[in-house]
């Protein structure tokens, strides 16, 4: 009787014994992470609330921590932040365009290809993925010359042009993927009853693709948010700026002021964080409908 | 079916907004991009200047490396967080902070956390050592370091949660069946996990790479091409002969010259996805 029970529990030890350990290791690669994550952000936020002196005091924490670069910031009290608040109105009007085309151009092409089935549509879905071939940078310097040559320099509407041109494949792909589970049924009832190929497409297709237009329409707005390489290229006026080309104006700055720099880019930082962490729900949703098996 | 007639009609208006961006703002620019990358003087100014030479080794370096670093810890950490106890998932959450908060933003941070001896890494040094820390944008294979690094932190936690998707999608049976077959968790890693997670993994790492190559916002801001701009990559030498140099040509040529590279790679990703399809 012995002879079995003292094995067990010696083994039972070991087991709880390495489960601690693997616990443990966890909670130390966790607060890694965490580490590794949040420093640069704490640095952001260190810097914002420094005052001009404690900028170049080395220390870890302010020692006069104020509000002072936000106010600065949110009553453009600065030259390089004038325009501040037009500017992210820019940046908001550039985003929710991006996204409205976006939607709307992926979804009448994603319509026409998989509803209307037309014949060679794959290839007009492949044919769009390989805009993402070519990295967007390499496509910049020629990019820049076509929009002179549109006349569209300085526009709004030329960053527009450029993220929808990249925001719209994905856009069709996702929405090739996730239409496949909409029965055609419905089209062929619809077309029944009498109705048009854009009464289907806007009474029918829409609402019914509804979870994949938040999840693509959220990511559109967060990549033309985020960008910056073809707003800084397009734009270069203060008028005409959105908030990344202006803050990325101080790193050309005589003076330093860091302090106003960071407040700005903690600013400019919330929109998305708030869509993130509001729409992650749907982001992830986006993320595996492009993974729907035949 | 019902109005087989009208149909072609509406195809065609409905695909026009798609076909009049594609041609214009595809097509276009890429013609005219490789126009302007058509002469061969262009390459040969290329390979005579050291700064290109330099350039060239930092992005193979920057994709070599930073690609597979970050593909690997992102395989690693996919593993650590298929976990639904409350605190990973709040980890989660802290862990896609990175990617979630625009890139100009994080970089320009970062690259106030590096220059000078008043940034956070060198307060930090000289209150725990009392003595000043290493100027960190002074010497190229620091600031190489950095700059993978830093490209690392940003991208790790999208394509963590890419592979974290793909795990879930695992059926759980292989799992049990695997431990029925008393198998250690190690021997469920190398076994079940890993080869099930390839396809998706290599075609992962291959679009990476295919896009790492024209990463502009890393060396740009983190490093900003510091010292001396030897920490180039393609995308900002390119940017740089355009238009601080006044020589769009010479920058396009500039990119142009990763397409050896990237083309092939782009055919074997077409080719692992015409075969496998985008799943296990």
């Amino acid at each position: 009787m012995s002879a079995t029970v003292a094995p067990r529990r010696h083994s039972r030890l070991r087991y709880r014994m390495n489960r601690w350990t693997v616990e443990a290791a966890s909670i130390v690669l966790g607060v890694v992470l965490v580490v590794w994550s949040v420093t640069p952000i704490y640095n952001m936020i260190v810097i914002a609330l420094d005052s001009h002196d404690d900028i170049f005091s080395g220390s870890l924490w302010p020692e006069n921590a104020s509000l002072e670069s936000f106010r600065v910031v949110v009553t453009q009290d600065f030259w390089y932040l004038a325009q501040f608040w037009h500017q992210f109105g820019n940046s908001f009007f550039v985003g929710l365009m991006t996204a409205f085309m976006t939607l709307f151009i992926g979804s009448l092409t994603s319509f026409t290809v998989g509803r209307l089935r037309i014949r060679h549509g794959w290839l007009l879905t492949n044919g769009a993925l390989m805009t993402y071939v070519i990295p967007a940078s390499f496509l910049a310097i020629p990019f820049y010359r076509i929009i002179q040559i549109y006349g569209l320099g300085n526009n709004l509407w030329s960053v527009i042009a450029a993220l929808t041109t990249f925001a719209t494949p994905y856009a069709i792909f996702i929405f090739s993927q996730y239409g496949k589970s909409i029965p055609m049924e419905l089209d062929e009832s619809a077309r029944i009853d009498g109705a048009s190929p854009w009464q289907i497409y806007y009474r029918i297709y829409l609402p019914l693709m509804a979870p994949a237009l938040v999840a693509v329409g959220t990511y559109a707005l967060l990549l033309a948010w985020n960008e910056y390489l073809y707003n800084f290229l397009f734009l270069s006026t203060p008028q005409s700026m959105t908030v990344a080309v202006a803050l990325a104006q101080f790193l050309n700055s005589d003076e330093s002021p860091w302090n106003f720099m960071m407040a700005t880019a903690i600013i400019y930082a919330l929109p998305p964080m708030i869509l993130y962490y509001g729409f992650r729900r749907y982001m992830a949703a986006g993320l595996t409908m492009g993974g729907v098996k035949g | 079916m019902g109005w087989i007639g009208a149909d072609p009609i509406y195809a065609t208006v409905f695909l026009a907004p798609y076909a009049a961006v594609f041609a214009g703002f595809v097509v276009y620019p890429l013609v005219f991009g490789l126009w302007m990358g058509s002469d061969p003087a262009l390459y040969a100014r290329l390979f005579s200047d050291p700064r290109y030479v330099t350039t060239l080794a930092n992005t193979l370096i920057l994709v070599l490396v930073g690609v597979n670093v970050k593909m690997a810890l992102a395989f690693l950490l996919s593993g650590f967080f298929f976990d639904r106890r409350w605190w990973k998932q709040a980890l989660l959450a802290v862990f896609l902070l990175p990617w979630a908060l625009p890139a100009l933003t994080v970089f320009l941070s970062m690259h106030y956390m590096l220059v000078t001896e008043w940034g956070l890494l060198d307060s930090l040094w000289r209150s725990v050592t009392g003595e000043d820390g290493p100027l960190f944008l002074v010497s190229q294979p620091i600031a190489m370091t950095c700059n993978v690094l830093a490209y690392i932190w940003k991208f790790l936690p999208f394509w963590t949660l890419v592979l974290l998707g793909a795990r879930m999608a695992i059926p759980r049976e292989i799992y049990e069946a695997a431990a029925i077959d008393g198998a250690s968790s190690a021997q469920c890693l190398r076994y079940v996990t890993a080869p099930l997670l390839a396809n998706v993994y290599l075609i992962c790492t291959l679009l990476s790479v295919v896009w790492t190559f024209g990463d502009f916002p890393t060396a740009y801001f983190v490093s900003s091409g510091a010292p001396a701009r030897l920490t180039d990559v393609l995308a900002t030498y390119g940017f740089h002969m355009a238009y601080d140099f006044g020589y769009p040509r010479l920058g396009v040529a500039a990119m142009l010259s990763a397409l050896p590279f990237v083309v092939p790679l782009v055919w074997l990703l077409m080719r692992r996805v015409r075969r496998g399809g985008v799943q296990l």
